[in-house]
């Protein structure tokens, strides 16, 4: 066939690209710290201040409200944080900056560049999650904490970041430039309120129908596991390995489904 | 056109063929060409020929309905990371990264494509410098003019010195200096063996710059050779634009008309030229437009000749000669903007 000199690609050029990638984000994310805490932090702080530490104060909520809430903020900060990483950048990226082009000409395949976008939003997400204990000890006086439950712990963070990241991947490759604001106040604000963070699902039997709507949000199954690691005697939750099955479930799905939108966007 | 023997190209292009779902045609519709290591070749046409999709193919972001395309030997669609790592790609409008400065925005293209370190940072600094971009070398893309943003994405493209550069419009909307500059680097390129395929509707740089056009319309190849030989193949359609010092009346017209080689005639307006008013014609020096089958510069003794007879004297002569643009008249039947 053909004898020009075809060049072999050197092992290991795909991945070097990959973490080239990677360090890019990184690297971005490092020189706006702030900006990134401030973006990842306000909204959980602000949950956190108001329902834990004003409503508790004044004596609207229960003692022990708080132990409830800790667990479910960290699974909206787990969740919210690894969406906005990648639905929003990805929109604009593929809506008008077109700044991922040079990445999707990089000698790695497509779905390397998908991949790397998912990485860097679980890393960007258990970052905030991290960050929100010493929070939560400095506003609270003192979080829920039981060694026992870390696998649990850790497998919640991971599972709902996996989850958010899904969806980011999900809306930011179907979400047309101009319906970014729809985005918003059509997904994002249902997820938050229906995924368990502020009360138990378990408790939710009183209005049945709400409870419905609650189990079809996989963000409930990480308030619910994170629940379960950390305050599994004061307050009701669903069963960790249902919560680990169903969000490895979602997970699965959502990812599939993210990874070929992504391949409609990237290659015509 | 397409040379059976595809060693040592650097782009092959075989029975290519993009149909979009939903469409009804073809976008691309079986093009074949192929372009040699340093040569500049330019794919012309309007918008919607399929030039666009053509290139998309070609750099991995449109996957073929049909058809092969190499580049430097490599499948596109087959080995598409293999063919990435060959080629770069300079759209025209500006997709440099905004979040860093442009002196990383080269530094991490090289990265992407796998230079180590102290290469690629002393790579980023010599070609900022030959672009003229150094003392800009800290800022972020945002305050960049057009065609800083585009000398910057050439230099981008540059870094991990591909086989062969896609340049897509490389000159439009830049001022007249910066098309010189872009220009000259270009031919630089070419002479150091990087395959140029540019994709364009500018005539000029058409001409200028490629080795040889492709004209394409409606997904097709509809011919392909050197901008002389193009232009050569329309024999005979010179011009002759003649300038009389007075007004004539028609008797005038008629018999340049008449004149041998002549095909036909058209009087030309200044002031409809210029999209006013009509002045009244009765009065403006007379200006007629000869179209020719034969040589033009044969033709100006007799033209003169026949203003002279009629009591007129020649003020102006103009000849042209046929562009790309004739060409491209020629072969669609219409003109390419």
């Amino acid at each position: 066939m053909s004898a020009v000199a075809a060049p072999v690609l050197e092992p290991g050029t795909q991945w070097r690209a990959f973490r080239a990638v990677l360090y890019r984000d990184l690297y971005v994310t490092w020189r706006e710290f702030p900006a990134f805490l401030a973006q990842v932090i306000l909204q959980p702080l602000f949950l956190l201040f108001v329902f834990g530490k004003v409503l508790g104060t004044l004596g609207y909520t229960q003692h022990g409200y708080t132990d409830l809430l800790f667990p479910g903020l960290l699974a909206l900060t787990a969740v919210i944080t690894a969406m906005q990483a990648l639905a929003f950048p990805l929109v604009a990226e593929f809506g008008w900056t077109k700044e991922i082009e040079d990445r999707l000409l990089a000698p790695m395949p497509t779905s390397y560049v998908a991949a790397e976008k998912v990485l860097f939003a679980v890393l960007r997400s258990l970052t905030a999650t991290l960050i929100m204990i010493p929070v939560g000890i400095i506003i609270l006086g003192s979080i829920p904490w039981r060694w026992a439950g870390f696998p649990l712990f850790v497998a919640g963070l991971l599972l709902g970041a996996l989850v958010g990241a899904g969806f980011g991947l999900l809306m930011g490759t179907l979400v047309q430039p101009q319906r970014i604001t729809l985005l918003f106040s059509l997904v994002f604000t249902p997820l938050l309120f229906t995924g368990c963070s502020q009360y138990p699902w378990p408790s939710l039997d009183q209005i049945r129908w709400f409870q419905i709507v609650t189990a079809c949000n996989p963000m409930t199954y990480v308030s619910e596991l994170l629940r379960g690691a950390l305050v599994p005697e004061q307050v009701p939750h669903i069963q960790p390995w249902i919560c680990i099955v169903v969000l490895i479930f979602a997970v699965s799905v959502l990812l599939t489904v993210g990874i070929r939108g992504f391949y409609r966007r990237a290659i015509d | 056109m397409v040379p059976t023997e595809s060693e040592g190209l650097a782009v092959e292009v075989l029975d290519l063929v993009k149909r979009y779902p939903k469409s009804p045609v073809n976008a691309v519709d079986g093009v074949s060409f192929a372009a040699a290591p340093g040569e500049v070749f330019g794919l012309l046409g309007p918008n919607g020929a399929g030039k666009t999709t053509t290139v998309g193919m070609l750099t991995t972001r449109v996957r073929p309905t049909a058809g092969t395309a190499r580049i430097g030997g490599v499948d596109v669609v087959r080995d598409s990371v293999r063919a990435r790592a060959q080629l770069a790609v300079v759209p025209q409008q500006s997709n440099l990264d905004r979040s860093i400065s442009i002196r990383d925005n080269l530094i991490f293209h090289a990265a992407y494509h796998g230079m180590p370190a102290r290469e690629r940072e002393e790579r980023a600094d010599e070609l900022l410098d030959q672009f003229g971009l150094l003392d800009r070398a800290g800022d972020k893309p945002d305050f960049f003019s057009g065609g800083q943003s585009q000398r910057v994405m050439i230099a981008r493209a540059l870094m991990h010195a591909p086989r062969v550069l896609f340049l897509d419009e490389p000159t439009t909307g830049l001022d007249p200096a910066a098309r010189l500059f872009v220009w000259d680097r270009l031919r630089e390129l070419s002479a150091s063996d990087v395959t140029l395929i540019l994709t364009t509707h500018d005539m000029d740089e058409a001409a200028l710059l490629a080795g040889r056009v492709g004209i394409m319309d409606h997904g097709h190849l509809l011919a392909l050779d050197t901008p002389d030989a193009l232009i050569s193949s329309l024999e005979g359609e010179g011009t002759l634009e003649l300038t009389a010092d007075q007004a004539a009346d028609g008797t005038v017209v008629d018999a340049l008309a008449r004149l041998a080689g002549v095909e036909r005639v058209e009087t030309v307006h200044l002031a409809t030229e210029n999209g006013g008013p009509e002045a009244p014609p009765s009065e403006e020096p007379l200006r007629v437009r000869l179209y020719l089958t034969g040589d033009a510069a044969l033709c100006v003794a007799p033209a003169a000749a026949v203003l002279t007879e009629h009591g007129l004297a020649l003020q102006d002569v103009k000849l042209g000669a046929p562009t790309l643009e004739d060409v491209f008249i020629h072969l669609t039947g219409r003109t390419l903007r």
